[in-house]
């Protein structure tokens, strides 16, 4: 197994995945074996931040004081190239079918990913 | 074979000054008063949860609180399906023989126990703490996510998930122990506050303070007999990030499983008591499980198919959505609704014919599902 890529869960500014070595799956949440078939060689990823919204939903009322300050806020769900699916922020008006590009933007006290239209 | 021989009810709303193990009592006292037991008899115990009073071992706390020894005894964690799960659980434990009288038990004083927010952010906690709940998420706002992409799929409006809501609503008004008594309009929920887009207020279950109980037991303790027919469970996910297709989801695979199981179909069913945490939920839940087509569902609340007199009634005592929803007990009050109804004393809300019941739970984000059919034996 490599050494991790930037990977915006741990303060970077990157979107790590890791693919199957031997059913080439795509994973997106972090583990020391691939959950589609156990196989243990996986391969650290970086994405390149592209996909297609697949989901989205505006959060209008939120449950604490720091994400009460970013009211609202466009959670997505993102169906990157790589062939994830990801949970992110967006523009406010992004609709499903969109295809967009990430960047990273503070949201109560981190970096997350957020995403915009590619075009 | 087991039967559901008693069934014991709170109102929803507040209740101040109860905690979570009072409520469990109140409900507990009166189910088994309605199976004409004895609280020595019960040998079973299983309990949910509570996000109010969380404990490693709720189910000895609650039996050493109520005063009973039972043989058998431990909590279930099964999201918003726990109630239906616990009642599978305990139609095989009785049948296996390891217990005579499972009592199901589950109550919560979430409205007053405990500020919104902190409710809304015990209930995030379903998401993945890192890939999830770091992004400031919502229960309302997982189920908003699904819902987007249900609408986008199916052509499902804003409007017709509001009726829902004004079903269950019209439902509430019927029933003295519901949370809300107030008579809704779909241009009300249209209105309502937006909470997780296209959810808004009145589209979201509120958090109340009650309680629900049953027992369980392998034969029969009065006239009555309700029956456990057949039920199952699928689980397909835990997080909506790694949710399945629509198409693929875990209510379609539960409902086909309880089917076999019992050699029922849907169109045996006469009454239907499904999970409704929030509108885009129910409207899901009945097209997965074939109580109206794709994109239909909407269509049958207008045409009056769900109501009380329509063809196949549906939570008539308000649901989630209006009678309230105070955790584990939140759904077991469904089957509480359900039995009340098979056995004729829903008063008021009794409907022609309920001698066949279908019902379906949900937990997580439309990530673990429990199918049941209960049906009057003679």
């Amino acid at each position: 197994m490599s050494g991790r890529r930037a990977d915006w869960t741990k303060g970077g500014e990157g979107i790590a995945y890791q693919g199957c070595g031997a059913c080439g799956k795509a994973q997106y949440f972090h583990r020391s074996f691939c959950a589609a078939c156990g196989a243990l060689d996986l391969v650290e990823k970086s994405a390149s931040g592209t996909g297609t919204v697949y989901a989205t939903s505006l959060v209008c009322r939120a449950a604490t004081p720091e994400t009460r300050a970013h009211v609202p806020y466009n959670i997505v769900l993102v169906d990157t190239v790589e062939g994830f699916r990801m949970m992110a922020h967006g523009d406010n008006d992004l609709a499903i079918g969109d295809e967009v590009i990430a960047r990273y933007q503070p949201f109560a006290g981190r970096l997350v990913p957020y995403f915009a239209k590619t075009k | 074979m087991s039967f559901i021989t008693g069934v014991g009810l709170t109102s929803y709303g507040k209740h101040e000054g109860s905690s979570s193990l009072d409520l469990m009592s109140k409900a507990a006292e009166i189910a088994i008063a309605d199976a004409g037991l004895k609280r020595s008899e019960i040998d079973g115990i299983l309990c949910g949860y509570s996000t109010v009073s969380p404990h490693i071992m709720l189910a000895t706390v609650f039996a050493e609180h109520f005063g009973i020894q039972p043989s058998y005894a431990h909590a279930v964690q099964v999201g918003g399906a726990t109630g239906l799960a616990m009642t599978m659980l305990a139609h095989h434990l009785v049948d296996a023989g390891v217990a005579k009288h499972v009592l199901v038990v589950g109550g919560e004083n979430r409205l007053t126990g405990q500020s919104r927010d902190a409710s809304i952010l015990a209930l995030a906690q379903v998401g993945h703490p890192d890939y999830e709940v770091t992004l400031g998420p919502t229960i309302p706002a997982y189920y908003g996510l699904v819902a987007s992409r249900y609408m986008h799929e199916y052509g499902v409006t804003q409007e017709d998930l509001a009726e829902f809501a004004v079903l269950m609503r019209a439902h509430a008004l019927t029933h003295p122990g519901a949370q809300f008594h107030d008579p809704l309009t779909v241009a009300d929920v249209m209105a309502s506050k937006p909470v997780a887009m296209p959810l808004k207020l009145l589209d979201c279950c509120p958090v109340s303070d009650g309680g629900a109980a049953f027992v369980v037991s392998r034969e029969r303790t009065g006239e009555a007999g309700i029956r456990v027919r057949g039920c199952a469970q699928a689980h397909t996910h835990q997080h909506v990030t790694a949710m399945p297709a629509l198409s693929e989801l875990g209510a379609e695979i539960s409902i086909a499983k309880a089917k076999a199981a019992s050699g029922l179909a849907i169109a045996d069913v006469r009454y239907a008591a499904v999970y409704d945490s929030f509108t885009i939920t129910l409207a899901m839940l009945l097209e997965d499980l074939g109580l109206a087509k794709r994109g239909e569902a909407a269509a049958r609340v207008r045409a009056g198919y769900f109501g009380r007199d329509g063809e196949m009634p549906l939570n008539t005592h308000g649901g989630l959505l209006s009678y309230g929803h105070c955790g584990v007990g939140g759904a077991m009050a469904h089957l509480v609704e359900t039995h009340l109804q098979m056995t004729g004393r829903a008063g008021p809300r009794q409907v022609r014919d309920a001698s066949i019941a279908l019902l379906h739970g949900d937990g997580g984000v439309l990530s673990s599902h429990v199918s049941m059919f209960l049906e009057r034996v003679r």
